[in-house]
């Protein structure tokens, strides 16, 4: 993983001394809470329904061992003893004392972390595909490349104050989209071509939110040199042009909707022509630099698959396992091992302190002392050997992180909701846990097979409820809480938002709702078909009979 | 007379920016920042006075000016609430674009926690809001040492710098 220099570290050690100070002056009453509010949101600190929320980053969801156990010591000493991952692959902690913030910002960055930038109206962090680096079908690593947009993007003077917040995410993938860039602000698409040049089709508006939209190619393909002035250009129209009257129409989504993409496109080109071939043009040292820090796993050639096989055929537990949270790696002889962080009355995507501190152990034991963070709120080992596999499903099933349901309808992602975000109009946590337990039969949540099912409390759409197969809002009548429910959407192959089914649901219809869907799935699936085709197969109106009928 | 910060020092405000119906009674003596619209309209005869800015408010952008820079010394930018960020790129393109070498000033709900941005996209001066300590504010102009992108006071993103 990238590795600071002495400059980054410094930089990070300045940005604390400049939040403690600006905390001082809050707290003395020398800032309004209006202008402190701006300044601790660009530090990720929201103040939630019940305590502050300190949204902590981390750069394309990569964690060292080292930096998980140090969440571990700050959830403990700060915080009530646990973490939760989020769906843009950062941490939160939900219950830090707003005077305590500057002492965890120092611990942080005393391990290369941070918050900088994960609230506001700024460029958040840049996400990519949990699997990035040994996925076997990307055409190179986008790590790199998240690293070179994380650094222009840190302290970008020029874009710290948006109309609105700003995400961006990169995918290698041809033909699939696991970042879910479609539905980003500016996604990044790697392409190489026909020279076998690497190059970057770049999309813009998309979003969730209100308005949920897919983005549109901006850019064909800007060739890697300018992937920053590129980037920089888009920002810069944005900034200019996007509406800062209404806060719900202020995202780049609505911007490129109304100019239309080709006039964006024009007035990007316009901005571009003046910076392509300037200073930010990115060279072949800095590029091999930062790509250097990602190759240097050292993977064992004489890894022993003999015993697998027999294993896999003994135990059928470790079978469905292997075949459901583990998946192909680039490298013969290593899988990629996902910790499901969706057992049944466990809050989706938390994580204690105590069991930091075992994931980052078991990292060091058997995934060279790395984690990731996936947008679906789990954990990744990315690099393990399957000669250690057996032994790492009985350690993590004793955690009671081998839950075999990755990307089943159990493992749902789901925000925090009303049980702790100001923002919400629903609960959101109590619902994911009733249809949890509703289906609780590991065989048959195995012959329904994968269904993204996401669960957000509000229209800002944290739990992405608009690209799950099945997705549930809270919204909020006369002071009631109701669930609306979308179906269709996607984030798997593509990104598309899901089509609403009809008037909403009481809390405590919702599970019933939900069984039903899945009951005319059952019974109208051809052999071997998941719940996403029969649906684009059949279409809506077999399902809103089936509920409202 | 005010303060103001002018690359990097404190000193007395010679300027003094007027809004619209400040003007209606005519233009004062002195040097004054004006708003765009009233420069355009009056552009022949205050060109020839030497001692007339002109201010910009979000939406008004500098090609709006092109023309005009060679004659200004000064061009203000406004910012009625300091969250509204299109001055960034307004001071930006002044810089870069245009070549604007002319004093740029950041005018309204100018705040010390916003100087260090500000001063990187061109800004060299600073009428910092009259209930906040000047002083405090030119501090900040020295809070980070460390910058990942290039400027407009020194272009070179991290990978440049030696
Ligand atoms: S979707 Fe709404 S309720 Fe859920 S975490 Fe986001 S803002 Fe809060």
């Amino acid at each position: 993983m990238y590795v600071y220099q002495e400059h980054d570290q410094q930089l990070l050690n300045e940005r604390v001394a400049q939040y403690r100070d600006q905390t001082r002056r809050y707290l003395a009453g020398e800032l309004s809470e209006d202008e402190f509010l701006a300044l601790r949101l660009q530090n990720g600190l929201y103040i939630q329904r019940y305590a502050p929320m300190l949204r902590i980053a981390v750069p394309y969801g990569l964690l060292s061992s080292r930096q998980l156990r140090r969440l571990a010591h700050i959830s403990r000493t700060y915080d009530k003893g646990f973490a939760h991952v989020s769906t843009r692959q950062n941490v939160q902690m939900n219950w830090p004392a707003l005077e305590d913030v500057p002492d965890i910002l120092a611990e942080l960055a005393d391990v290369q972390m941070h918050a900088i930038q994960t609230s506001g109206n700024c460029i958040r962090n840049t996400t990519t595909d949990e699997y990035a680096g040994v996925n076997p079908k990307e055409i190179e690593d986008p790590r790199p490349w998240c690293e070179i947009i994380r650094q222009w993007s840190t302290f970008n003077p020029e874009f710290a104050y948006l109309p609105r917040k700003f995400k961006i995410a990169v995918n290698a993938v041809p033909d699939e989209d696991p970042a879910i860039i479609g539905v980003h602000d500016i996604g990044v698409q790697l392409v190489h071509n026909d020279a076998g040049e690497t190059g970057f089709q770049v999309w813009a508006g998309g979003g969730l939110g209100r308005t949920p939209m897919t983005g549109a190619v901006i850019g064909e393909f800007v060739p890697w040199q300018h992937l920053l002035s590129y980037l920089e250009s888009i920002l810069r129209v944005y900034n200019k042009y996007g509406n800062r009257d209404n806060k719900y129409k202020a995202r780049i989504k609505i911007l490129v909707k109304a100019l239309g993409a080709d006039k964006y496109r024009e007035l990007v080109e316009e901005e571009f022509a003046e910076l392509k071939d300037g200073p930010m043009t990115l060279t072949e040292a800095e590029v091999a630099r930062i790509q250097a820090c990602f190759t240097d796993v050292e993977y064992r050639s004489d890894v022993d698959t003999s015993e697998l096989d027999a294993l896999l055929a003994d135990n059928k537990a470790f079978n469905r396992w292997y075949h459901t949270n583990t998946r192909p790696h680039k490298q013969a002889g290593y899988r990629a091992v996902t910790l499901t962080l969706k057992k049944t009355g466990r809050v989706p995507g938390d994580i204690s302190d105590e069991q930091l501190d075992a994931v980052a152990d078991l990292a060091d034991k058997y995934s060279f002392g790395e984690i990731r963070n996936s947008h679906q709120q789990n954990m990744v080992f990315s690099d393990v050997a399957a000669s250690d596999l057996f032994a790492l499903w009985q350690e993590l099933d004793a955690l009671g992180f081998a839950t075999p349901n990755l990307g089943l309808l159990t493992d749902m992602v789901c925000c925090p909701g009303g049980d702790l975000c100001a923002l919400a109009n629903a609960k959101s946590i109590p619902v994911a846990e009733s249809i949890q337990r509703r289906f609780d039969d590991m065989d048959y949540l195995h012959d329904l097979g994968k269904i993204d099912l996401n669960i957000s409390g509000c229209m800002n759409a944290c739990g992405h409820h608009h690209i799950g197969h099945i997705g549930i809002l809270g919204v909020d009548k006369k002071g009631k809480e109701f669930y609306q429910v979308t179906l269709g959407g996607r984030g798997d192959r593509e990104s598309k938002v899901g089509e609403k089914m009809g008037p909403s649901f009481e809390s405590d219809e919702i599970t019933d709702v939900i069984e039903k869907i899945i009951g005319l799935y059952v019974e109208k699936r051809l052999e071997n078909e998941p719940f996403i085709d029969t649906y684009e197969r059949i279409g809506m109106d077999p399902f809103k009979e089936h509920i409202y009928g | 007379m005010g303060k103001v910060i002018i690359d990097g020092a404190i000193v007395d405000n010679e300027w003094a920016r007027l809004e619209a119906d400040a003007l209606e009674a005519g233009l004062p003596d002195g040097k004054v920042i004006v708003p765009l619209a009233y420069w355009q309209e009056n552009r022949d005869t205050l060109m020839t006075r030497g001692d007339v800015a002109v201010w910009l408010a979000p939406g008004e952008e500098p090609k709006d000016l092109a023309d005009d820079l060679s004659a200004l010394s000064l061009v203000a930018i406004h910012f009625p609430a300091f969250k509204d960020g299109r001055g960034y790129s307004y001071a930006r393109e002044l810089r870069t674009r245009f070549a604007f070498k002319g004093e740029v000033r950041a005018t309204g709900d100018v705040l010390r926690d916003q100087l260090f941005y500000l001063a990187r996209c061109g800004f060299n001066a600073f009428e910092v809001r009259e209930d906040r300590s000047i002083e405090e504010a030119v501090a900040s102009l020295k809070d980070f040492t460390v910058r990942y992108q290039g400027d407009v006071n020194d272009p070179r993103p991290i990978y440049r710098q030696a």
